[in-house]
């Protein structure tokens, strides 16, 4: 079967090969997403410019620094890391007892400043990131040129996102963590520290997102939009994941990022719509989402 | 996370004398009929189709309790019918507004029959979506324009009599339509089912168990309120002669949001406020480039920590009377 | 302050003699109207006021007397936030010209704005050839460049150095259409052919999926009908995804100095395209460039849109200066008249249809090895003579040209 729907067969694989790499940056993202509101119940708006801080610490440390990217995939992650826990001591622990849809709208307009800020501080013409030298080249796979990097972009999300899954649902870090959100006085009675616990928890939630960036930056430019319109479409991903599950996102991440990447081939158009089209059916008939259970 | 320590979105009213109200109304009314005078019409013009607006987005999310994130598909696609009626139907104004409308209705009867099923966040999130599918679809359709959006759009005259292309019956216009918006909106929150959409938001369990039926009430307050969006979202096509896609971007919805939480979310004259700082803003501050984006950021974050209750809100508080 | 302008009214007045052409209010107003923080920010921005602003200096207002000012705002590329600034400079804050106006769709909309208002427009940043095509004015000109001109250079240079097979890659709005369409009809009219055409969602990110399929169609050249963040990417893209060292090449049909520099020579040499200036040229626009650069922002290096607006200034001020009056129908009318001569495009005409001619460049981006600074990013191919470069008077359907 050389052709699929007047397709070659070898170019779907291509594309599907590349849905699979932009769905990692939708899992992690979404992980992180996932992570903040599974276990805290905070709708993070702020994601998408935390993901983009976390380009522009990489770009800064390689910049003025002379830092390269594999310093900068741990040092990013811990500076904006360290900022969403500020944001989350500062503010966001004050809307607890609020409906939280207050948490959303100061994370929108936390993200606005931000955006604003380095918008005026570095234009938005994108600056560019070198991939590090040693992921350059590409291999051959017979079907089309895999930029090795791409594949590093694969492999390591992937293990990102196991490793948060088994540690949030495996361990007993985890167990205390999920324990904590549903009833904190008892927890705390235990003498567990819990606000600390939720600040800790944000931060490593904006960590993920940091790390994405970092990861993101040698593909895309960095830009201080890069952001900006990614946001809604991991927030998509999170709701037909189900908004509580850590593997719901994981999977959805990727499975969209290859339906996308269909979609392109096919009506490359609607490519940016597809997402939402599927979130309202999801939302329609299990608005619990695919993997997630009703709160 | 979920129990009754949570305090649902805007403020509780207080039943009261609505003397006080009627003051405001007077001072709100004079102060859009004298202004231009003053101040650059144009502006004020946007100003009230941006105040109807939020009205209309206040009714659905400070009255009802439902937070819609894709509100500006209503003004938006208001706005493509209302300049396409004009400009290639050859409609005269009035039936074009009417057109925007009925479109902005339609629309918002069918997304609510879907949205309205669930509740909360999944409420936004469906929203959210479905105002993306009218991005979409705007971006795609060859009527839309595109980028270009619909320009030159003919203001026409109104009942074939009235010129509008003059600056003071366009102007005539608008706050006939605005003021008319407005006191139909109040009209509806103080009528029987306006206390009942409260008595939802507060507790719609409670609601339920006392016979109401909740969707059908939610449904009715969401139809109109996208058909409020729509009348101005319609009208101001006519005043700006162009349809573009910033109308049904989902920043349009973030701004309406913004305008009501300003303002004061569940309060009368709270959008109206709201629209009109905004709207001024954007406009003053439009030679500031990015910092335009990191004021409304501020304004943002500074009200929802200090300033919940919004500027109407909080006049409110102080004088111990809802408005 | 008011006093003093009626002052300088009546005084104009008086110094124009019998003739009621005068000065509106004694000052020449210049609204600079762009996107100044966007994604264009840096192509034109706040760079264009300071361009404007060189211009009136070297024009030499103070000296001759003149009042001239300068204003600047964003437009953030809406079309509804465009007309609004528009309206308002017309309307209250009695701005004369309009210069500048990058994104196409707010183009239209202040091109019909300043028609109603009989105000004058320059346009040297947006790129439809509609605004000396159907949508022409007699209070428009289109300096810098447009569509028709990108696509003819770039397309007929490269299918006449080999590149006869071409698949584009199209940004999905009115802009990426327009310039697809009239680079396919360069390379048939040439002999070329198009192997396939893909269109991206406007803004898109990730490019990877259709410069695969940009691949997969074998053909020659791969055609960018996009502009801004799009085209950076969708090279950045090319690069990673060995494109271009596979044996294809790019070709980008809308293209600025600062895109090149944010690429950074590694990813964007090659690259080849059409613009109608570069900094590097002659002495005169090195001069230029010198005193520009410590003026913009980051000391960036004049775009060829920077380097329209100072050359549509100049020349609007000397229109002004021989008429004696800011009236925009008329000043349009005056320049269309004369024929321009100023240090940056050198000597020039301007047509009934408001179309700016001027000789057009193909340049190749160098690659870092024959790079000598970090604005040494260019070399010049070739010069298309101005008559070659534009759209011919007859075919664009301008109502005023009989």
């Amino acid at each position: 079967m050389n052709e699929i729907f007047g397709v070659p067969t070898q170019a779907l694989f291509g594309q599907l090969l590349i849905g699979l790499i932009n769905g990692s940056f939708y899992a992690v993202l979404s992980l992180g997403l996932a992570v903040i509101f599974g276990l805290l119940n905070i709708i993070n708006f702020t994601h998408g410019a935390q993901y983009m801080m976390g380009a522009f610490v990489a770009y800064v440390l390689l910049e003025r620094f002379g830092v390269g990217y594999w310093w900068a995939l741990l040092v990013a992650p811990l500076v904006v890391g360290a900022t969403g826990v500020l944001i989350e001591r500062l503010m966001l622990s004050r809307l607890y007892k609020l409906d939280h849809l207050y948490g959303l709208l100061l994370t929108f307009g936390l993200a606005l400043i931000l955006q604003g800020l380095f918008r005026h501080e570095y234009g938005s013409a994108g600056l560019p990131y070198r991939i590090p030298d040693e992921l350059l080249g590409a291999r051959n796979l017979g079907f089309m040129f895999l930029p090795n990097y791409r594949a590093w972009v694969i492999v390591a999300s992937l293990v990102v996102c196991l490793s948060t899954w088994f540690v949030i649902e495996k361990t007993r870090l985890g167990s205390t963590l999920r324990a904590a959100t549903e009833n904190p006085q008892l927890v705390q009675a235990f003498g567990i520290n819990v606000p600390r616990m939720i600040t800790l928890t944000y931060g490593f939630g904006v960590a993920l997102a940091a790390l994405a960036g970092v990861m993101a930056a040698p593909v895309y430019q960095v830009s201080p939009q890069m952001g900006a319109d990614l946001i809604i479409v991991v927030f998509a991903v999170v709701v037909i994941g189900g908004m509580g599950s850590i593997m719901g996102s994981i999977v959805t991440g990727f499975g969209l990022g290859v339906i996308e990447g269909l979609t392109k081939v096919f009506y490359p158009e609607a490519s940016n719509t597809v997402i939402f089209i599927i979130m309202a059916i999801v939302l329609m008939i299990k608005p619990a989402g695919l993997f997630g259970a009703q709160r | 996370m979920a129990d009754a320590q949570e305090l649902a979105i805007g403020a509780p009213a207080r039943a009261g004398s609505l003397r006080h109200q009627r003051i405001a109304l007077a001072v709100m009314i004079a102060f859009f009929a004298l202004a231009p005078a003053l101040i650059y019409p144009v502006f004020l013009m946007k100003v009230m189709c941006f105040a109807l607006f939020a009205c209309a987005f206040n009714l659905l999310v400070g009255y009802g309790g439902l937070l819609s994130f894709g509100h500006a598909m209503f003004l938006g696609a208001a706005g493509y019918v209302s300049a396409h009626a004009a400009k290639v139907w050859g409609f005269p104004p009035e039936l074009a507004i009417l057109a925007g409308t009925a479109a902005a209705t339609l629309l918002g009867a069918l997304s609510g029959l879907i949205a309205i099923r669930r509740q909360g966040i999944y409420f936004a999130m469906i929203t959210l979506a479905l105002a993306q599918m009218v991005f979409f679809f705007s971006v795609q359709a060859p009527f839309t324009g595109g980028e270009d959006g619909i320009q030159a759009v003919p203001r026409g005259r109104l009942f074939g009599l009235l010129d509008l292309s003059r600056p003071s019956s366009m102007y005539a216009l608008v706050f006939a339509i605005f003021v008319g918006g407005f006191l139909l909106i109040s009209r509806i929150i103080h009528s029987p089912f306006g206390q009942v959409l409260k008595a939802i938001r507060e507790n719609e369990q409670r609601a339920l168990s006392l016979g109401y039926d909740t969707d059908r009430y939610k449904l009715l307050a969401f139809i109109l309120s996208a058909a409020l969006s729509g009348l101005a979202g319609a009208t101001k096509a006519l005043v700006f002669q162009l349809a573009s896609l910033t109308d049904v971007h989902w920043t349009m919805s973030g701004e309406v949001v913004l305008m009501c939480l300003v303002g004061g979310l569940g309060t009368v004259f709270g959008p109206v406020v709201g629209a009109f700082v905004i709207v001024a803003m954007a406009n003053y501050l439009a030679q500031l480039g990015a910092w335009v984006t990191v004021v409304q950021g501020a304004v943002f974050v500074v009200c929802v920590l200090t300033f919940r209750r919004g500027v109407i809100g909080e006049l409110g508080h102080w004088l111990k009377k809802p408005f | 302050m008011k006093l003093k302008r009626s002052l300088i009214a009546i005084a104009a007045a008086f110094a124009a003699g019998t003739a009621h052409a005068q000065i509106s209010d004694g000052v020449i107003k210049i609204g600079v109207l762009n996107d100044m923080s966007g994604l264009y920010a840096d192509l034109t921005g706040p760079g264009s006021v300071v361009a404007a602003r060189l211009a009136v200096e070297d024009f030499g207002a103070a000296k001759k007397g003149m009042k001239v000012e300068i204003i600047g705002a964003d437009h953030q590329n809406k079309p509804d936030v465009g007309s609004t600034i528009a309206r308002t400079w017309y309307d209250t804050d009695k701005v004369d010209v309009i210069v500048d106006v990058p994104t196409s769709s707010v183009a239209l909309a202040v091109n019909q704005i300043t028609r109603e208002k009989g105000k004058a427009f320059l346009v040297s940043g947006a790129a439809t050839s509609d605004l000396t095509g159907k949508a022409c004015s007699p209070n428009t000109i289109h300096w810098t460049y447009d569509t028709w001109m990108l696509a003819n250079g770039t397309g007929s240079a490269i299918v006449k150095t080999g590149g006869d097979s071409w698949f584009f890659l199209t940004a999905d709005y009115a802009f990426g259409h327009a310039l697809e369409r009239d680079t396919e009809a360069v390379v048939l009219k040439n002999g070329g052919k198009v192997l396939g055409k893909v269109r991206h969602p406007f803004p898109g990110s990730d490019f990877s999926s259709f410069l695969l399929q940009a691949q997969t169609s074998k053909a020659k050249i791969i055609g960018l009908a996009n502009a801004g963040g799009d085209t950076i990417n969708s090279i950045k893209q090319a690069a990673e995804f060995g494109i271009v060292k596979a044996g294809q090449n790019l070709a980008g049909l809308l293209v600025f100095l600062t895109d090149v520099k944010a690429l950074g020579l590694q990813t964007a040499q090659g690259l080849i395209f059409t613009e109608t200036f570069y900094w590097d040229q002659n002495d005169a626009t090195r001069a230029f460039t010198k005193r520009f650069s410590a003026q913009a922002p980051r000391n960036n290096y004049p775009t060829m849109i920077h380097a329209g607006v100072y050359s549509a200034v100049l020349h609007y001020l000397k229109a002004v200066e021989a008429l004696k009056s800011d009236d925009g129908t008329k000043v349009i009318a005056q320049m269309k008249k004369t024929p321009t001569d100023d240090p940056l495009f050198g000597k020039g005409t301007i047509r009934a249809d408001g179309r700016k001619i001027h000789s057009a460049l193909l340049v190749e981006v160098k690659k870092p090895a024959e790079s000598k600074g970090p604005w040494d990013l260019y070399k010049i191919r070739a010069t298309i003579p101005a008559e070659q470069a534009f759209r011919p008077l007859a075919e664009g359907g301008c109502p005023l040209v009989k």
